[in-house]
């Protein structure tokens, strides 16, 4: 694919790095700022495959707003206390963990790398993405035109989700209110 | 001066991460962790709708990236309200404090 080598590979490096410090590091709080430097790394590796919408959204929802929802919690918890449970895990579990994802990559790396290139199943090429008024405007009218049913079911899941989370996360009232008001 | 990067080389590099969020996911106890690494997971496979949509020369992968995205965000306010309601019984995040049910 015609895409710059630098910034893939440099974007691709930050993102292997801080993606392994998300699972290594101790503190939560340390986790969390490595997981905002792979959400950045990825919007960088969306624009340069020039899904800009997608990369623009990524650092909206992820970087913004799932980040915040994660360090909200941490520091709600208090949990921000350094626990190294890596050290404490089952060495079976970690035997397991390790090498069952070491193989199953192996596995993918050589799938990925031996099965034939597929033949194009759409025609929007990157130039024919720009005369139709770029990345942003064809996915928006695609959204609103093919995908227009899912996008309608989203907003139910997203109804469902803020429901079930206040549900979930409310403090439960020992007391009735009638017996509490006397 | 190289201007163009195989496609398989960008979906190992997708395989790789998914495979670290899958590691963390089995190796670590504290279930913040453990949401983390499901959201490099959801994160690997975006990047690979994307490749694929690139390589395609079809923009369905995007549209599917765009529902991943949402489903995402609703998975973890919901995830991150039963780590609150987990830690208001257990007093903890780790997830081998969880065995309510072998009591």
């Amino acid at each position: 694919m015609e895409i710059s080598p630098i910034f893939f590979y440099l974007f691709a490096g930050v993102a292997l790095a801080a993606s392994a410090m998300v699972i290594l590091k101790r503190n939560p709080v340390a986790s969390a700022f490595s997981l905002v430097m792979v959400f950045f790394a990825f919007a960088g590796i969306y624009a340069l495959l020039d899904a800009h919408l997608i990369a623009a959204i990524q650092i909206l929802v992820y970087a913004g707003a799932i980040m915040v929802l994660f360090l909200f919690v941490i520091m709600l918890l208090s949990a921000d206390v350094p626990s190294f449970d890596l050290r404490r895990a089952h060495p079976v579990a970690r035997a397991v963990g390790g090498v069952l994802s070491l193989v199953l990559f192996g596995f993918f790396v050589w799938a990925f790398k031996n099965s034939p290139s597929p033949a194009p199943l759409g025609n929007f090429t990157a130039e024919n993405i720009e005369a139709a008024g770029g990345n942003s405007r064809v996915l928006s009218e695609l959204m609103f035109s093919e995908y227009i049913l899912p996008f309608e079911l989203t907003s139910v899941l997203l109804l469902a989700a803020i429901i079930g989370a206040v549900a979930i996360a409310k403090r439960k009232q020992s007391l009735p209110t009638e017996g509490r008001r006397k | 001066m190289m201007t163009h990067v195989e496609p398989w080389v960008v979906l190992a590099f997708c395989a790789a991460i998914f495979f670290i969020g899958f590691a963390g996911v089995l190796i670590r106890r504290n279930i913040l962790i453990v949401l983390m690494s499901i959201e490099l997971m959801l994160n690997a496979v975006n990047l690979t709708f994307v490749t694929f949509s690139k390589q395609l020369h079809h923009l369905g992968g995007q549209m599917s990236v765009f529902f991943i995205i949402t489903v995402a965000a609703a998975e973890s306010a919901v995830g991150l309200a039963l780590v609150i309601a987990m830690f208001r019984t257990l007093r903890g995040v780790d997830t081998d404090q969880i065995r309510l049910l072998r009591e």
